[in-house]
């Protein structure tokens, strides 16, 4: 049955259902419990912002607290999971990627492959990403297209409490390596959950919603900032229609072609920096694929080529918005 | 499984040894001929330190390797046939071509892989060894690494980690005097790398990596410490490398008569055969019929190496994932 709860709830139940599920689910990181070795009491956070909270006394003995050492245990839950666990490593925020790389792109993403296919790596990397903590440059980036470019990975990007708690699902029985990424801003959006375990399949996009006008193809928290633009773009007579990947390895291509096939015209919004983004991936692919469709030329919404910036004023700039997605969408509605 | 050193014991011991020498001797050789693509580094000197580690390990015990990980394959039982037409780039390589020299694994072996990044197999073996240890089937980890790796952060984060999840893992550092051209002399701070021990809380030996015994008698006491739950050991091994750094290097770095004197004087197989034969149990006539036999399988394998198919153009796309 479906209540709401909130994305970080989703994300918490699904550990929790799949650690009561299926005994090699073990969760790592720092801080996940908190408290280990310290005076006062065990499971002190339940991870940075508590995401991982309470599982420490439900599943004793599978929520390990780590050292802050992000190449050690991030490597060390995939050599585990080369020796039969399903771990589950949180890398605090994704821009701490700087220090276990080489374990995630050389290591768990090439094994497969390189060991001519005989190894298996069932690790999933849960990581926080993305702008609006006024978290500045080393804690606000999204990063996710450099995972999506690495052969081996796969990359999960949900934009809601449902997709969060389905995804993960997926995420943790699945036998590939993916890269799970939590939008911190999102921790605090409700949405209807169902309490029973689901999971949602990889590489099958949502239609968040329909329309013959434009195609808006949006990932994580822009999706929500989509929905607001078309929300009042309808009132202009403009129908939007936004797809969610909600994977971009394996990414969705025929549902984002079909959209753009029926409407000719494409607005990618990404939160990313603009060079090598999903943003530009996703409109190389339609001007291959779907040229013959495109009555306009495809607009791109992104962060600018700078580093994420910590003043209020500077980072409400940075992040993309409903606003800028209208306007977007009007600019390539006018064009022929 | 006995750590005692009885007669059988010794022969495998001898057999594994010679086995990595003669393979990795042919391979210098055969390299030289412009056959084997890619790049190639030689264990051949460094023989002891594979086979007295992993003659104490189990099928299921995992370990990780180097960049110079033939030795480290074959003394965990990995098939040199497959792992020659491995080296060739064969479909019928151990890992079908699609890994190579720097690459080979096999983990129904227990062999995690030869790895291309210095200092790469440290956080996986902490890894395999915190799943051991949740599953409580006493098997351990050993992560080989060498002089280069010891400054990489990898192995200095694994090394604390290992202690502070109390692993049962054990950390080989064979030390051969030089990451690529630099020696280990300038590029380790301090004066060995076992010295690093007390600094991740645990124990820290050095032992000659050109004497068997030696390696052996250390990598026991740290097997049977990890296997019974009393966490890490970090082996030195003070060893040196017959070959350079990979093959076709000119090792101008090295001092003139370096080498040949490690084969005359420290040599491994020729310690080994003096101690074995002298001790009376065992003749020179035996190790000579295992040399014979060992010959006669890495001809063998490079036969069949060079004989083997190549991947073809389907293999190109498959084995990056399980589903996608």
């Amino acid at each position: 049955m479906a209540r709401k709860i909130t994305y970080q709830q989703a994300i918490n139940e699904a550990l929790d259902q799949e650690m009561a599920r299926d005994p090699s689910v073990i969760v790592m990181g720092e801080d996940n419990a908190g408290g280990e070795g310290s005076p006062g009491e065990m499971d002190a956070w339940g991870g940075v912002l508590g995401v991982t909270k309470g599982l420490y006394h439900k599943h004793p003995g599978r929520v390990l607290d780590t050292p802050i050492s992000e190449s050690g245990f991030i490597g060390a839950a995939i050599g585990a999971a080369c020796n039969g666990l399903r771990p589950v490593a949180e890398l605090m925020f994704v821009d701490f990627m700087g220090v276990c790389f080489d374990q995630i792109f050389n290591q768990a993403a090439k094994f497969k492959y390189m060991f001519g296919g005989k190894a298996e790596t069932p690790v999933v990397i849960r990581t926080m990403y993305g702008a609006g903590f006024r978290a500045a440059a080393q804690h606000s980036q999204c990063l996710y297209s450099l995972f999506t470019h690495i052969p081996g990975l796969k990359v999960a990007i949900p934009s809601n409490p449902y997709d969060a708690k389905g995804l993960l699902i997926q995420s943790i029985r699945d036998n590939d390596p993916v890269i799970f990424m939590e939008h911190k801003v999102l921790y605090t959006m409700e949405g209807d959950v169902p309490e029973e375990s689901y999971s949602v399949p990889f590489g099958e996009a949502a239609v968040v919603r329909e329309g013959d006008d434009v195609t808006i193809v949006a990932l994580g928290r822009m999706v929500s900032f989509a929905q607001d633009a078309a929300q009042a773009l309808q009132k202009n007579g403009i129908h939007c229609e936004i797809i969610d990947p909600r994977t971009t390895s394996p990414l969705d291509e025929d549902t984002i072609l079909e959209s753009v096939e029926k409407t000719g015209r494409l607005v990618v919004v990404d939160e990313s920096n603009p060079r090598c983004s999903m943003a530009s991936d996703i409109a190389g692919l339609v001007a291959q694929k779907a040229f013959g469709a495109l009555k306009a030329p495809i607009e791109q919404v992104t962060a600018p080529h700078v580093p994420p910036p910590f003043s209020d004023a500077l980072e409400d700039l940075y992040i993309p918005n409903a606003a800028k997605i209208e306007s977007a969408v009007s600019k390539i509605r006018e064009y022929g | 499984m006995s750590d005692t050193l009885n007669r059988e014991r010794l022969l495998r011991a001898y057999r594994t040894m010679r086995t990595i020498r003669e393979f990795e001797e042919r391979v210098h050789t055969e390299f030289a001929t412009g056959d084997i693509p890619g790049f190639v580094h030689l264990y051949a000197g460094e023989e002891a330190s594979a086979t007295g580690v992993c003659m104490h390990l189990r099928g299921d015990d995992y370990i990780a390797s180097t960049h110079r990980g033939h030795g480290h394959c074959i003394a965990k039982g990995v098939d040199p046939v497959g792992m020659m037409a491995e080296i060739w780039g064969k479909s019928t390589g151990s890992c079908k071509g699609k890994g190579g020299s720097m690459h080979i694994a096999d983990l129904s072996k227990g062999m995690l892989g030869a790895n291309g990044i210095v200092g790469g197999g440290g956080p996986l073996i902490c890894g395999t060894a915190l799943a051991a240890k949740m599953k409580n089937d006493k098997t351990v980890g050993v992560c080989f690494f060498g002089d280069g790796a010891s400054n990489q952060g990898t192995i200095l984060e694994a090394m604390n980690l290992a202690t502070v999840w109390s692993l049962p893992a054990i950390f080989v550092a064979e030390n051969n005097g030089y990451a690529e051209t630099t020696s280990s002399s300038w590029s380790v701070a301090c004066d060995n790398i076992a010295d690093r021990a007390s600094a991740f809380g645990m124990p820290g030996v050095i032992v000659d990596g050109f004497d068997f015994f030696a390696v052996h008698e250390a990598a026991g006491e740290a097997v049977r410490r990890a296997r019974e739950g009393g966490g890490p050991t970090l082996i030195e091994v003070k060893v040196s490398r017959y070959y350079g750094h990979f093959e076709g290097d000119q090792q101008t770095y090295r001092a003139a008569g370096e080498v040949q004197k490690l084969r005359d004087e420290k040599d491994c197989l020729l310690q080994f055969r003096r101690r074995v034969t002298a001790d009376g149990d065992i003749t020179d006539a035996e190790l000579g019929t295992i040399d014979a036999e060992v010959l006669a399988l890495i001809d063998d394998s490079v036969v069949r190496a060079k004989a083997d198919p190549k991947p073809g153009p389907d293999d190109l796309l498959t084995d990056v994932y399980v589903s996608y």
